[in-house]
């Protein structure tokens, strides 16, 4: 188990570990004093020696991010995390939430003081109601302590911490949605320049982050930037969480460095579910290209994920063994962007409604080779023309599968059917079966 | 662009495929394209709204300092910049394809059914389908459907099939209408143009979501699967229902108008009008238009009669008579001259006036000075520091100033004040301040008006009138703080009458009557000895005249008497009474003789806008046989034996110009003093009380999908009021004077104590005929 660097998910396994005092027992609310006690701007360029790079996805530095917001502008700034982990297959800030929703506290506080807002909103998605009540607990047991409000920690620093739950839309992961919808409009990206560095919620200058890259602050104070960047590779430093879900023997996340490969990560979780062999898997959630068994000694960091034609993402590994139909999946997975296009846009709003009803007949083995390539057309046409990236999620499962399984794909349509038992894939099938 | 902005603005060189274009920064890159003649497709993109970037039409590729975008951009959102490049899908086989792709894409859900789309024919969609769509579809699937169509308000219906969610409709009611009553609902391809369950879409401006809609999304209900577009023919026009001055289109199918659109003036209305001047125009076609003059005759009755019989009569009638003249607010400019030109030559007085409403000798002065001199435009609302409404309420009064001032706040706050009874909704949209008066004590607010600057905009109403002394409160006010002044009656034709000489105390031209030099100016232009020096009357001396029998007989042209006094039409009645109307009025049922005279669309015109800017309109109908008013007066003077030799709108036209403007002695301002405050005992209240945009006007007649959308008429009420008399919101108050009394839901809102507030003219509500007033006089408020 020497690959893994627990720093967040250190004390997961404490059955009060999302309790304020199992936080303080193990040093929580020490990087607060330490951060409270330097200038903003050298907590600023704490972070940004330390390397660390949005762990939302797009893997933007950030304390770049930070240092975009205009200072001495006589305006209010806000913090905005980003909590609506909505993304097929992530599922990392909802466990650190459950588990150790203090320590997104704590980042919060040094983040907002770094700069200098006196407003911070949590956007949490709005299905996950045990750890909204977690995380006002939590929110709740820092007022009490004095971590929130008025002169924290007697540093003469203020910070207000609201939480607000989202009406669950995946688009709302979007920023400048989430922002929208945090105004109380309905959730769509918004047209930008203006970024929300300038004018965000609002209006004003607001930074977005991702509950992970904020609770991965505290530890840089604690510890240092040289700790923090003796972690991972050389461009993607730190440790981050990994979670890999699907035909796994034992599923979860995995807190290692970044640059760690999905062969070792499927050592630390047991391996392939028994009887089975890797089939293909998504480096980061349901929007990134899929791989297969031959990439399973890619560096799972930014640079080596995107040499190998994918991305990184929010390190959500979906695991699919060789029963599973990838028809089906990327069929799921279109009907799922269908269900969650905000409309706004052409090509993600008509395109996505009409990928779905393409798949549908493949999967039912109807059309013909032609078929494919209209297929790979359209979705030519909504890749790189929508509003926000959502419709390129929409396109990356169907243009990367077409790449690996264009066989299984005709397969269906010589058979007329899809040749595969779905009850085999699922996790109650009796081993080995078909 | 004044040459002053222009000067200020940077400018920027871009190459468009392959052709260099210079435009001012911040220019789109899709409007410089279009500067080159380059048409990129496009459907959410409007000029005058903020760019969405939502329907990805417009997508080019763009490379800046040699580094292009990884992806293609949408050319109606990025402005351009130096050293930037641009290939559209002239040049871009990427740019093409990303075009064809999403034009693919608008059509996999849109309806097949241009053959019975109001829009086909001039169709955005349709018509770019055809530059930018493929010959057949590829998509096999299952359409979209709903339940076709949904009235979002009386007038307009929604089709959400048809919808490409372009969002034009939405943002136009939230940005420049600031009546955000319709919104985007749903979402994904489900998404789709909503109201909310109880509030539909009652917003003045609500015709222009159908004009910029780019398919056949939005309908109006009173067109929709009239007409095809390639079957009307247009003609520009001006709106005839207020002072804003509208450029307008008027669209006729076989003799018969079928729908008209706003037209484009950027000094103007730039792309909007109201809902009035959409769709107010049946009265054109009503039953009651007139064909052929009348005579009454033996038996009391009016009789058709031949042209040469009826002129006949009338020239008996008047000829050597002592006459007056109503010629009412409505009358083109050339019209007005012509009944200045007849009043003063062939019936030798001076007992002529447009006023066919409240009015006062202390606002005959105003005119003839302050308002006659006034060169205050819509550009100086773009550039006040400040306007100030004075018994004005755009919203209702005059609808594209409220747009103009409106655009002004939303991009840089503008400050607004009002004197006025209570903050209407127009003035809550505006945010303005409100100064709340009894009515009355006008003169007192404006005279404490403070922080004027020769950059602020005084914007009065001619309602101002009302309230003695008020007018004379302007003019000190303008002399104190030299701001501009706007006076914005609420009628198309009052500022061309007043400067044709329609009224007792000018000549044409801005002439004072009293003026030797002036007189003989005009005499010597109309080839007359001399003009009558007698002072004369104004609407409401004409009028008490006419009763006393001090006056023979009556001209009145166009005028509604319920718009003068509940009396007017009563004084009309001892009198010989010469019609001169489009349709069948109050004032035709007791004429002698009725002429019947063109309507706007079947005569050839101007009228001077509030800001003294000529608006020429053409003949929209060329088959009818109906004359403009001075075609008519013209043949009647010619028979009285003292012809005014106006034969045609151009002749006259001419004429105007060759007189052209006084440049002789100004007349100078006779001020007047206010009224003292009235006392009131418990259960009286002044009444204060304007007409609201849509009500029972007359030229509204005959269209209910438009009336559907007025306003309700209230009883406006201070919350200490209501207490007292024991009302909650919406319980019915009673408003009574010694005539008769209306009973209404109460409104409580911010006003003074003294004061209640009534709609003049609506369904319920006409103070008028019902009280006997407009306002100012005091009347008893009890609960009913």
């Amino acid at each position: 188990m020497t690959k893994l660097t627990p720093v967040l998910s250190a004390h997961w396994d404490e059955a009060d570990s999302f309790t304020i005092g199992a936080y303080k027992r193990h040093g929580g609310y020490g990087a607060v004093v330490k951060a409270l006690e330097m200038e903003p701007d050298a907590v600023i360029q704490l972070v940004k020696d330390s390397g660390l790079r949005g762990r939302g996805g797009a893997g933007f530095p950030t304390g770049m991010k930070w240092g975009f917001i205009p200072q001495g502008d006589n305006k209010d700034h806000y913090l905005v995390v980003n909590a609506d982990e909505s993304e097929p297959g992530t599922c990392k800030d909802m466990p650190l939430l459950m588990a150790n929703p203090h320590v997104l506290i704590e980042g919060i506080i040094i983040a907002s003081y770094a700069i200098r807002a006196g407003y911070a909103f949590i956007y949490i998605r709005g299905e996950v109601t045990h750890v909204v009540r977690r995380l006002q607990a939590a929110i709740a047991e820092a007022y009490a302590a004095g971590h929130l409000g008025k002169n924290i920690q007697g540093k003469g620093y203020d910070l207000e911490l609201v939480l607000h739950v989202g009406a669950g839309a995946y688009i709302c992961g979007e920023e400048t949605a989430l922002l929208d919808s945090l105004e109380g409009f309905r959730g769509q990206p918004r047209l930008r320049p203006p970024f929300p560095a300038i004018a965000g919620l609002y209006a004003k200058p607001t930074v977005v982050n991702n509950v992970e890259s904020i609770s991965s602050v505290p530890s840089i104070i604690n510890n240092g930037a040289e700790w923090f960047s003796a972690m991972g590779t050389e461009k993607s430093k730190g440790y981050t969480l990994y979670s890999l879900s699907g035909h796994v023997a034992n599923p979860g996340q995995f807190e290692a460095p970044l640059g760690i490969t999905l062969r070792e990560l499927l050592e630390l979780a047991g391996g392939i579910r028994p009887g089975h062999q890797l089939k293909f898997w998504t480096p980061g959630g349901s929007s990134t290209p899929i791989f297969t068994a031959e990439h399973l000694d890619v560096a799972l960091d930014y640079e080596g994920v995107s040499a190998a034609g994918s991305m990184l993402g929010t390190k959500a590994l979906q695991v699919f063994d060789e029963t599973t139909c990838i028809v089906r999946a990327v069929l799921r997975w279109t009907e799922f962007y269908k269900h969650e296009s905000c409309g706004k846009c052409t090509p993600c709003r008509e395109g996505t409604w009409w990928l779905v009803q393409i798949l549908r007949d493949l999967e039912a083995g109807i059309g013909t080779a032609a078929d494919l390539d209209k297929l790979l057309d359209v979705v030519d046409n909504i890749m790189g023309r929508s509003f926000c990236a959502l419709a390129d999620g929409a396109a990356s499962p169907i243009i990367s599968s077409l790449k690996y399984f264009r066989e299984e794909y005709m397969q269906h349509l010589t058979t007329g059917g899809c040749p595969f038992d779905p009850v085999a894939s699922t996790v109650f099938a009796t081993a080995g079966s078909r | 662009m004044t040459p002053e902005a222009l000067t200020e603005v940077e400018m920027i060189t871009v190459v468009i495929d392959g052709f260099e274009v210079t435009v001012p920064k911040g220019t789109l890159i899709i409007r410089a394209a279009e500067k080159l003649g380059i048409q990129i497709p496009r459907f959410c993109d409007h000029p005058l709204l903020a760019p969405a970037g939502a329907c990805r039409q417009c997508l080019v590729d763009v490379e800046i300092n040699g580094r292009a975008f990884p992806k293609p951009q949408a050319s109606c959102t990025i402005p351009v910049e130096n050293n930037m490049i641009v290939k559209t899908q002239l040049t871009s086989p990427v740019a093409e394809k990303a075009q064809k792709g999403i034009m693919e894409f608008l059509l996999i859900n849109h309806p097949l059914d241009c053959p019975v789309c109001d829009k086909g024919g001039e169709c955005p969609l349709q018509n770019q389908a055809m530059s930018t769509g493929r010959g057949e579809s590829r998509y096999e699937g299952v359409k979209r459907t709903f339940e076709k169509p949904v009235a979002i308000s009386t007038q307009v219906l929604l089709d959400r099939e048809r919808c490409v969610l372009c969002a034009r409709c939405t943002r136009f009611s939230d940005q420049i209408a600031g009546d955000p009553f319709i919104t985007l609902n749903e979402r994904g391809a489900l998404q789709q143009v909503g109201i909310y369950e109880k509030d539909p879409f009652e917003s003045y401006y609500s015709g222009n979501t159908v004009q910029i809609c780019p398919v056949g999304a939005l309908t109006g209900a009173s067109y929709r699967f009239r007409s095809r577009p390639f079957d009307l023919v247009s003609t520009p026009s001006a709106c005839e229902h207020c002072a804003s001055g509208c450029a307008i289109r008027t669209d006729v199918r076989r003799g018969k108008t079928l729908r008209r659109l706003a037209g484009e003036d950027a000094s103007v209305n730039e792309e909007w009008n109201c809902d009035k001047g959409r769709w107010a125009f049946k009265y054109l076609s009503s039953k009651e238009r007139i064909a052929t003059p009348l005579l009454r005759g033996a038996d009391g009755e009016l009789h058709e009669a031949s042209w040469p019989e009826a002129l006949a009569a009338a020239a008996t009638a008047l000829k050597g008579k002592r006459v007056g003249v109503l010629v009412g607010g409505r009358a083109t400019v050339e019209d007005a001259y012509a009944y200045s030109k007849f009043a003063r030559v062939t019936l030798g007085t001076n007992d002529i006036d447009f006023r066919a409403r409240s009015h006062s000798d202390e606002e005959a002065s105003f005119l003839a000075t302050a308002a006659l001199n006034a060169k205050t435009t819509y550009f100086d609302i773009d550039k006040a520091d400040k306007v100030v409404l004075l018994g004005f309420e755009p919203e209702d009064e005059s609808p594209i100033v409220f747009l103009r001032i409106f655009k002004q706040v939303k991009k840089r706050a503008l400050s607004v004040v009002t004197v006025a009874a209570f903050a209407s909704r127009g003035s809550q949209k505006l945010k303005a301040t409100l100064i709340p008066v009894v009515a009355g004590n006008e003169a007192a607010a404006i005279s404490a008006l403070e922080g004027l600057t020769e950059k602020s905009v005084v914007l009065v109403g001619e309602r101002l009138n009302e309230s003695a002394g008020a007018l004379s409160a302007v003019v000190e006010l303008l002399a104190k703080s030299n701001a501009k002044l706007g006076w914005i009656p609420r009628r198309s034709g009052e500022r061309g009458a007043l400067q044709s000489g329609a009224i007792a105390n000018l000549l044409p031209g801005g002439r004072p009557v009293s003026d030797p030099a002036a007189r003989v100016d005009v005499a010597a232009a109309w080839g007359v000895e001399s003009l009558p020096t007698t002072a004369g009357k104004s609407t409401a001396e004409i009028l008490a005249a006419a009763s006393a029998k001090e006056l023979d007989a009556v001209v009145v042209a166009g005028v509604d008497p319920l718009d003068i006094s509940a009396e007017a039409l009563t004084q009309l009645l001892n009198t010989y009474v010469l019609s001169f109307e489009i349709a069948h009025s109050a004032v035709t049922a007791i004429a002698d003789v009725v002429l019947p005279v063109a309507a706007i669309t079947e005569k050839s015109g101007s009228f001077l806008d509030w800001e003294g800017r000529p608006r020429a309109f053409t003949k929209a109908i060329e088959e009818s046989l109906t004359r403009s008013d001075l075609r008519i007066l013209s043949m009647l003077a010619y028979e009285m034996g003292t012809p005014i030799n106006l034969p045609s709108v151009a002749a006259t036209a001419r004429e105007i110009a060759a007189l052209g403007n006084w440049d002789g002695a100004k007349a100078s301002f006779t001020p007047a003093k206010s009224n003292k405050s009235l006392k009131l005992a418990a259960g009286e209240a002044v009444l204060s009380s304007w007409r609201l945009l849509l009500d029972l006007g007359t030229l509204q007649a005959g269209e209910p999908n438009l009336a559907g959308t007025a306003r309700p008429a209230t009883a406006n009420i201070s919350q200490s009021r209501a207490d007292s008399l024991g009302v909650a919101e919406g319980e019915a108050i009673t408003v009574s004077t010694a005539r008769g009394s209306i009973t209404l839901p109460a409104h409580i809102t911010a006003m003074a104590d003294g004061s209640v507030w009534l709609a003049r003219n609506s369904d319920g509500s006409q103070t008028i005929a019902t009280l006997g007033i407009v306002g100012g006089e005091v009347v008893s408020v009890v609960k009913a």
